[in-house]
């Protein structure tokens, strides 16, 4: 215990088994969760839905410079016309994921955390509890289930919406043959590619869900404690989206 | 109130004891809550009050001691025989507690919608019926950040008799309510026990409110029980610290200032020393 890094380096072990134990009280409460799907729906909504606006105008725009950045590198080698495919697989395989989880955990994430971190501040989860009703089930479940949803729909929308703004630039600014755009990209991106894509935004959702909804429910019940909360969220869902993308891309790699 | 006396009691607190980090809370808490009346639990804020009804309703266990509710021990419920117990029990929280997406008409069938199937215009009528006994069926649609406080307990009132329990647990069911709002929960809570026959628990500092409806009066003090009797009797006892409590004074065993250095001193003293 006399290393200064021991205190820290415990803290953080208690605190992943902790998240670890709540994940499990979570998924046992999504199968019964379900059956009140317009809780569901409602969440899917409010963590997809509303952050819609924003994923697209991101993905245009990282779409955009895309095709500025990539034309620019390709057009070094003379091979401009592979821009559809550097494109396609960047935002398909890593931006996309990434960058929607991002989004996510700052658009969605920090509202499912105050959310819960004011129902526990006033005494809306313990009422639930003193009436017989498991708050897991019937608040936490369906949120963190809504989350994992919305993720890879909203990064699929990203990517397209991304590919259609690195097309823009690509094709519409500067010139390159609209036919080698697509034929190319066609012929190179592999279901593989859209994967690795689905499995990492996947398992973005979940950290990012589960990280939100952890600290809304553990919020001290104070508007301090209920701020600092939505801090750590946004703080742990870009730290683990990161990490777990640089795992995930090397398991892909390797098989 | 002959027959009352008798009654069976339905929870039953003996010999409790609890602490936390530390500080004891209850030391030796022994009391009774009896089948039809209504008993108050009364005492100066910090004295534990709430979290005897957090150990009532099983949300944290004793240190030692028995607690039974409906002749269960609660401590040593299993968490589904623990909510099986809940829902024959009614709570009405501090600040109402209602849920703040759902209507007021949606928080009145909450616990209906959880725990049974009723057909949508029998709930319907249920719900109805007892926000009319709290005078607020007008207010249905709206939501819980559109009423006032002493609106919002009536809500929380109406939502905790709604699947008609046995038991109702008060928690400070006067604070902050203007002169109105407060005769109209104290004419609640006593024609719910009367008319219903509803065992009723009622934690509160306001003494002169609850001495009015109240059976039963129990005084907590440095962690157990210092007095108990009806409120008359509660009044007539020569005991410094029911005397400091029931009318208000400074002075007493229980001191009103929290330990600190000289008043002249730090006033006055030069502040380096």
């Amino acid at each position: 215990m006399a290393s200064p890094f021991a205190s820290p380096l415990v803290g953080a072990i208690v605190k992943i088994g902790r998240v670890t134990l709540f994940l499990g009280r979570v998924v046992a409460q999504c199968l019964p969760s379900l059956r009140a799907p317009r809780l569901l729906v409602a969440q899917i909504y409010n963590a997809g839905g509303r952050s819609l606006i924003i994923v697209m105008l991101c993905g245009l725009f990282v779409g955009m410079v895309l095709g500025l950045q990539g034309y620019d590198l390709l057009q070094r080698f003379g091979s401009e016309s592979a821009l559809g495919v550097a494109a396609a697989l960047g935002l398909v395989k890593e931006l996309g994921p990434v960058i929607t989880a991002l989004l996510f955990a700052g658009r969605a994430g920090t509202s499912l955390t105050s959310e819960i971190g004011l129902m526990r501040a006033t005494d809306q989860l313990t009422a639930m509890e003193m009436m017989a009703v498991d708050p897991v089930r019937r608040v936490v479940a369906p949120r963190f289930l809504g989350g994992v949803i919305a993720v890879p729909l909203l990064t699929a929308v990203f990517d397209v919406i991304g590919i259609f703004g690195a097309q823009l630039i690509g094709v519409g600014m500067l010139g390159v043959e609209s036919g080698s755009f697509w034929s190319q990209m066609q012929s190179a991106v592999e279901v593989r590619d859209i994967t690795e894509g689905l499995v990492k935004s996947l398992c973005f959702g979940l950290a990012c869900s589960l990280m939100a909804v952890y600290e809304g429910y553990h919020a001290e019940p104070t508007a301090e404690g209920v701020g600092l909360a939505t801090t750590r969220t946004v703080v742990s869902s870009a730290v683990l989206t990161l990490v777990l993308d640089y795992m995930l891309t090397a398991a892909f790699l390797r098989t | 109130m002959t027959a009352a006396t008798a009654a069976e009691p339905v929870v039953e607190v003996t010999d409790l004891r609890y602490s936390i980090d530390g500080r004891r809370i209850f030391d030796s808490l022994s009391l009774q809550a009896r089948r039809g009346e209504i008993t108050a639990v009364l005492g100066p804020s910090g004295t534990g009050k709430t979290t005897l009804l957090r150990l009532l309703m099983g949300a944290i266990r004793p240190t030692a001691g028995r607690v039974t509710v409906f002749g269960a021990q609660v401590p040593a419920l299993r968490r589904v025989e623990l909510y099986a117990l809940r829902r024959r029990v009614g709570m009405l929280f501090q600040n109402g507690a209602l849920m703040s997406d759902l209507s007021v008409f949606e928080n009145v069938a909450f616990p209906l919608r959880a725990h049974t199937r009723l057909p949508e215009p029998l709930l319907r009528r249920l719900v109805l019926m007892k926000l009319q006994a709290v005078g607020l069926r007008g207010a249905a649609e709206l939501a819980p950040s559109a009423l006032s406080g002493g609106m919002a307990r009536r809500v929380a009132l109406a939502r905790a008799i709604v699947m008609d329990p046995e038991l109702l647990i008060y928690d400070e069911p006067f604070v902050g309510l203007d002169p109105i709002s407060l005769g109209v929960i104290l004419r609640l809570i006593q024609s719910l026990n009367a008319t219903l026959g509803i065992t009723t628990i009622v934690v509160t500092h306001d003494v002169q409110e609850i001495s009015r409806i109240a059976h039963q009066s129990y005084l907590l003090a440095n962690g157990g029980v210092v007095a108990a009797g009806s409120p008359t009797e509660l009044r007539a006892t020569a005991a410094p610290v029911v005397n400091q409590f029931m009318n208000g004074l400074p002075d007493g065993p229980v001191p009103f200032h929290v330990p600190a250095p000289d008043y002249r001193e730090q006033l006055l003293g030069n502040p380096d020393g």
